[in-house]
């Protein structure tokens, strides 16, 4: 039987060579591909200024660059990573790969919206790209003002322009999947039975079509002031720095959602898969999805416990914080259940599903933590902060990025990866990961605070084992690129 | 041979009847319709989120400075921004007049309604640059010249006068805006709390506020004349029929949404003073 199945003669691989038929393509795979290699280039970027925080943090002494220099190495690391990797990765990617097949549709709803989005990206991209090579930013991918509108010198215009066309790209990403889940299911494809995959990716894009532009305006505003010499957030004439958090953050703490929830859908397809078991209470896992969404848009100023909100309010967002627990523990104990018993297989996907597991307990725990108002005092802006939000970011994110690369590969390329080096790569991720983010647990409950380019003494141990931490990882990381390019 | 690829073509032979306007990757003109008009709605609810961070920075500063909005709004002349609530009104009906008009097949009438609507947009658009220009001249654009002396545009200082006029001029301001609506200056209005300085920092603000939210509606009206140029030319050309007819009406949306937008800024930016 086997023997028999065969790649059809054209496919969408073949169909069309040359440049033209690629960059004109409305075929979300031929699109979902060019996200693949764009986004593989902003990791790439982005890894390449971790390269720079961690040799500079392996020593106390700020002596391989400047502190302002630092600063923008932190900055760009920060925004190449969030806006141009992490928000556009498995949506962009693997959702758009999937997504029509999943529910038996031809294509996304509006292919050429689609292809616009990836042009939205790549502009963004050139902005920001001018930004950095005519001297950085040196805000941190935050923007807090006052310092963004009028005490930086540095690029933050063209910088805040990138990110605001970026963020198009997310909100059409978002409304073509909306409309295409809504409208183009095949018939008797009801939504109780669409894969956990293509749930978490409607509750994704719910976010991003909510959240995104109140931060597309925030930013519109950071620029005329800069620019034009506003003062809407500037304390100095009578604005309020609060009011752009409050603004920055309803976006930004959702968007946190933006970056785990598909990676929560694709662990769904994952554990269910190489476990052998229809998931343990599909709809709860379903709805999991949405309550988180939804949970995300009220928690914000649990980043401001120390900004200057009333005691009161931040007592309400404390404890509105742990609500987003349950649907995240609803769904962790619903994997467990689906591996009970389960006839569980340990290949490269499934390693990945196994370190996300671990990884994104503890970022999410420690969430707790944080949001603990009297604990959030004491470890607000410190390194504990910097791996909690590794922890679910890279530890949970991007493991299931990689797994769901792993586990579609075969689907998108008609090629099967090294099955040998690439579950190398995978253990050495999870170790290089822990070894790298795990000392920062430490070191910032210690006291060292985050976004400085020296520190006392005392911390070199852990720094210097965060740093050997990263080198390992990168390795994990840059592996399967190898085994794949050199087959 | 791949099995899309057959079934791509037997679904090209087999419905020779289709609609042109039907895209591949939809079964009917239905679906088709159904799924922009989603998207539509769900393009709009982003929208109003975007306007939303400025409303609620507006709310905000309106609480804190009340006094100073309602100053700064007194120097907005109201009978430009009435004009233009009506214009844009009346914009919105000629344009679902268009809309009808294409649902109905009549090419020519559809063409005239949205040249009108384009005019009425335009008429809108000048006035705003009337409007702006006036600002330019009294240094009420916010950044590095912005003066705030006189509260009433009729009665405006020249240039060159207002820094010194402007640290005299609060309370006057607030006496001059009482004797305005008629009353005594003891009735019905309160005596501004501000002194001269606060006043220059604050109106400021809701000067930030006026010019980002009017000059965002108006790039929304631009765009939203570009988007009709071609639906123009497209109903010119006869694309529109009683079957497909969906890019007039997501035009006509989108331009509702624009006017619905303004109906909330005028009685925010100019009105501010009038429940005083
Ligand atoms: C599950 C996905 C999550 C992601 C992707 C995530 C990500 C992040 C990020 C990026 C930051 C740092 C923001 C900055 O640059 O300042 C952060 C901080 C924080 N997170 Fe999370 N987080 C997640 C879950 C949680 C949960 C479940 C909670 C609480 C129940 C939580 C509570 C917090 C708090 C309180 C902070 C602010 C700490 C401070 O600045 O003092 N997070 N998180
Ligand atoms: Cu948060």
């Amino acid at each position: 039987m086997l023997d028999k199945l065969k790649i059809p003669e054209r496919h969408y691989l073949n169909n069309g060579h040359g440049l033209a038929s690629w960059l004109l393509t409305k075929d979300h795979k031929r699109i979902a591909i060019m996200y693949l290699i764009s986004i593989s280039v902003m990791f790439f970027l982005g890894g390449l200024f971790a390269v720079g925080i961690r040799l500079e943090l392996a020593t106390p002494q700020g002596d391989f660059v400047q502190a302002d220099t630092y600063n923008k190495f932190f900055t760009m690391h920060g925004i190449i990573m969030v806006f141009f990797f992490l928000i556009p990765s498995i949506p962009a990617v693997l959702g758009n790969f999937l997504i029509p097949p999943m529910i038996g549709a031809k294509d996304l709803a509006f292919p050429r919206i689609n292809l616009l989005s990836l042009y939205l990206l790549w502009f963004g991209a050139i902005f920001a790209t001018v930004a950095m090579v005519s001297g950085g930013v040196d805000t941190g991918w935050t923007f807090y003002t006052p310092y963004s509108t009028t005490g930086s010198n540095s690029h933050v215009v063209p910088m805040a322009l990138g990110i605001f066309i970026a963020g198009f790209s997310s909100i059409l990403t978002g409304l073509n999947f909306i409309v295409t889940i809504h409208r183009m299911r095949a018939p008797g494809m009801t939504w109780f039975r669409l894969p956990l995959f293509v749930w978490a990716h409607y509750a994704t894009s719910l976010i991003q079509v909510l959240g995104t532009p109140v931060v597309a305006i925030t930013i519109v505003m950071v620029g005329v002031e800069r620019a034009l010499g506003f003062g809407i957030f500037d304390p100095a004439r009578g604005g309020d720095p609060v009011l752009f958090q409050h603004l920055f953050w309803f976006y930004s703490h959702p968007a946190v959602y933006i970056m785990i929830l598909p990676a929560l859908g694709v662990m769904s397809e994952l554990i269910s898969t190489f476990s052998r078991k229809t998931i343990f209470g599909y709809s709860f896992v379903a709805f999991s999805s949405l309550a988180i969404a939804v949970f995300g848009f009220i928690v914000w100023a649990h980043h401001m416990f120390v900004a200057g909100i009333s005691t009161y309010a931040a007592m309400v967002f404390s404890f509105l914080s742990f609500s987003v627990a349950i649907p995240s523990a609803v769904k962790v104990f619903n994997w467990t259940a689906t591996l009970y018993k389960g006839a569980i297989s340990f290949e490269t996907p499934m390693l990945y599903a196994y370190g996300f597991m671990g990884l994104f307990a503890i970022g999410g725990l420690t969430g707790l933590f944080l949001a603990t108002l009297g604990l959030d005092i004491h470890l607000h802006d410190t390194y504990f902060v910097v791996s909690h939000f590794h922890y679910i970011m890279v530890g949970g994110a991007i493991m299931g990025y990689m797994g769901g690369l792993h586990f579609w590969w075969p689907k998108m390329t008609g090629r099967m990866y090294s099955e040998f080096f690439s579950r190398i790569s995978a253990i050495l991720v999870f170790v290089g990961f822990n070894l790298t983010f795990f000392p920062q647990f430490v070191v910032g409950y210690l006291g060292m605070p985050r976004r400085y380019h020296s520190y006392p003494d005392e911390f070199q141990v852990l720094n210097v084992m965060s740093s050997a931490g990263a080198s390992v990882l990168g390795l994990g990381y840059f592996l399967p690129v190898i085994t794949c390019c050199g087959r | 041979m791949s099995n899309a690829v057959v079934h791509a073509d037997a679904h090209g032979h087999a419905h020779a009847a289709h609609h042109p306007a039907l895209q591949h990757h939809f079964d009917t003109m239905a679906q088709q319709k159904e799924a922009v008009v989603v998207g539509m709605w769900v393009f709009l609810l982003t929208e109003i989120l975007f306007f939303g961070g400025l409303f609620a920075a507006y709310m905000i500063y309106r609480m804190w400075y009340f006094d100073a909005f309602a100053e700064a709004s007194r120097s907005l002349d109201i009978s430009w921004g009435a004009l233009n609530t009506a214009v844009l009104i009346g914009s919105s009906l000629t344009m679902a007049m268009g809309v009808r008009s294409a649902q109905t097949n009549k090419r020519i009438a559809t063409v005239n309604w949205l040249i009108l609507t384009m005019v009425l947009g335009s008429v809108f658009l000048g006035v705003k640059v009337i409007e702006y220009a006036d600002k330019f001249e009294h240094h009420h654009v916010p950044g590095y010249n912005f003066q705030w002396a006189s509260a009433h545009p009729s009665t405006s200082l020249g240039a060159g006068e207002a820094p010194a006029a402007g640290a005299e001029h609060a309370a006057p301001a607030a006496e001059g805006a009482a004797a305005a609506e008629g009353g005594p200056s003891t009735a019905g209005h309160r005596q501004l709390a501000l002194n001269a300085e606060q006043l220059q920092l604050t109106t400021q603000i809701y000067f930030s506020l006026y010019f980002t939210m009017t000059g965002l509606h108006a790039l929304h009206m631009i765009i939203g004349i570009g988007i009709m140029c071609v639906i123009t030319w497209m109903s010119w050309k006869g694309k529109f029929d009683d079957h497909y007819y969906t890019p007039v009406e997501m035009a006509g949306l989108y331009w509702h949404f624009v006017d619905i937008v303004w109906i909330f800024l005028f009685p925010l930016l100019y009105l501010v003073e009038r429940h005083v």
